[in-house]
């Protein structure tokens, strides 16, 4: 690898886990300095491999640096001594004998640990996913901002309170009780999911960016599945629910960028492996007696992995959704629901069902109208897509309609 | 928005049903329920169990089933959300249950423990 994709490449692997541990050594309340040192140690890297080439081994360079790094932060810095020092776990402890422990299952265990420690009820959903790229993806401000469609100052923002209130709230870096655990975990699994939804529906035109997002909350997702503890049934169910999502990345965009609705993909550009992964973690999450809404949507979107449209395909995903409506209303859970109830039952009644659906201000409402009246009434398909188009805030949500409508 | 009680009645829950008809009934039962979540106006649902039925009287006597000389008997109840009684009952109109001559739903809106009777 030559230098100018090695920095980048290491900076997206190692920043993180640097930041991780350091973090986790610091306390939560010293996150920046964790983030300031890591982003240092990839300064000196950059300075000292210009000039004296790159090191055999540079993962280590940079641990070995960071080390030293953080040590000297230690010694030199009087706010540490006098603030941090007395939180530490071992505070008699000195600066030349502080152990930052950059091995492999430290990283991990830090990672983790913060995922937990980011993920609260207390921050802003939006704010909790910003953090999680930040410290946990180790994105760039640049980079959050365009995944989120808002400029850097907003991001910085967003970072600065969201760190206030984990300062404020005292939050520890720690694993939760095995109690507590299926509570926190559910604050977690929201935010990976969001993060994920993040990348796979992201408006944003930088295609790269939108991928690495969702594979950023699927490693994340399955760090909670290598750890014993946390690998439970609704934690692969969402990673199953994400491989059967994440397999038609490909396939769901043209060349030029837009949108290649389901029934117009490419088959053969559906992911394979990822489906069979997905389906393994379904398999592994069918253990247990509980069905989270992860279980379900994993299995309509197994259904959606097999493209023929077959009675029982439409039948199944019927029943999944009336299911998830019970426990997990969501608006486009009950239009995708009328979808299949055209497809498993008719027409005629699935458009009785969705004028009782009440859902005027969307603009997929009245794409459903419109694709449900198609060729029962072309006249009425043609105002309610025309509805729906007046109604799209996005140029791709137009287009897509606007399609639709010359097709009738 | 009031919670009402949709309580299914059948005529006569002895009658035995084939396999083929119970999966048409249970399908048309969580197409309906599904309805109702899909508007956002489901609250819950407990579906009771024919089997191993007891009825208890008051001289204490227990007896198996409620059926017998009870005719009627309850076959399960959902609860909804409605803005009105009247919605409640258009809610009532679609289920299933309805298609068994002389089945009944009972709408009954649920009391609030705020609320003075």
């Amino acid at each position: 690898m030559q230098q100018p994709e090695l920095i980048p490449h290491l900076f997206r692997t190692e920043f993180r886990k640097i930041t991780a541990v350091l973090c986790k050594r610091f306390g939560i309340e010293h996150m920046e300095i964790a983030e300031d040192l890591a982003s240092e140690t990839f300064l000196s890297a950059l300075e000292t491999w210009t000039y004296n080439g790159i090191p055999e081994n540079p993962t280590a360079w940079l641990y070995y640096v960071a080390k030293n790094k953080a040590k000297n932060h230690f010694i030199r810095n009087k706010i540490f001594t006098e603030k941090i020092s007395p939180q530490l776990k071992y505070s008699e402890e000195k600066a030349d004998e502080i152990i930052i422990d950059l091995s492999g299952e430290n990283i991990s265990d830090s990672q983790l640990q913060m995922l937990f420690a980011i993920c609260q009820h207390s921050i802003p959903p939006e704010a909790q996913i910003g953090l999680a790229l930040r410290i946990l993806c180790g994105f760039g401000i640049d980079e959050i901002a365009n995944a989120f469609l808002t400029n850097k100052e907003a991001i910085n923002k967003r970072l600065f309170r969201a760190r206030e209130k984990l300062r404020t709230e005292k939050v520890q870096i720690a694993f939760p009780d095995e109690k507590e655990i299926p509570k926190r975990l559910e604050n977690v699994l929201t935010t990976l999911y969001l993060l994920f939804n993040e990348g796979y529906y992201s408006e944003s035109q930088h295609a790269v960016l939108r991928s690495e997002l969702c594979q950023e909350a699927m490693r994340l997702t399955h760090l909670l599945i290598e750890n014993e503890q946390t690998n439970l049934p609704e934690v692969n169910a969402l990673y199953a629910l994400m491989c059967f999502h994440a397999s038609r990345f490909e396939a769901r965009k043209n060349e030029n960028g837009e949108v290649v609705l389901y029934q117009d993909q490419d088959e053969r550009l559906w992911d394979q492996e990822l489906i069979a992964k997905g389906g393994y973690h379904l398999h592994q999450a069918s253990k247990g007696n509980k069905i989270s809404k992860y279980h379900l949507e994993a299995g309509i979107a197994y259904w959606h992995t097999r493209k023929a449209d077959t009675k029982e395909k439409w039948e199944n995903i019927l029943q999944l959704f009336n299911h998830l409506l019970q426990i997990a209303y969501s608006p486009i859970a009950a239009l995708n629901r009328t979808y299949a109830l055209s497809k498993a039952n008719g027409k005629e009644e699935a458009i009785r069902e969705a004028e009782k659906l009440n859902l005027t201000g969307n603009h997929f409402y009245y794409t459903l109208l419109g694709e449900l009246y198609r060729s029962v009434d072309d006249n009425k398909a043609k105002q309610h897509f025309e509805k729906a188009w007046s109604l799209a805030k996005t140029e791709t949500d137009k287009q897509t309609i606007q399609k639709k409508i010359d097709m009738l | 928005m009031e919670e009402y009680a949709l309580i299914m009645r059948h005529e006569d829950g002895a009658k035995i049903a084939s396999p083929e008809q119970m999966q048409i009934w249970m399908k048309q039962t969580m197409d309906w329920i599904g309805g109702i979540a899909a508007q956002n106006k489901f609250v819950g649902g407990t579906g009771l169990i024919f089997d191993g039925a007891r009825v208890v009287r008051s001289n204490k006597t227990v007896t198996n089933g409620p059926f017998g000389d009870i005719k009627e008997t309850i076959g399960g109840l959902i609860t909804v959300k409605a803005g009105s009684v009247e919605e409640a009952v258009e809610f009532a109109k679609g289920c299933p249950v309805l298609a068994g001559e002389g089945n009944t739903i009972e709408v009954r809106r649920i009391s609030r423990n705020d609320t003075v009777h």
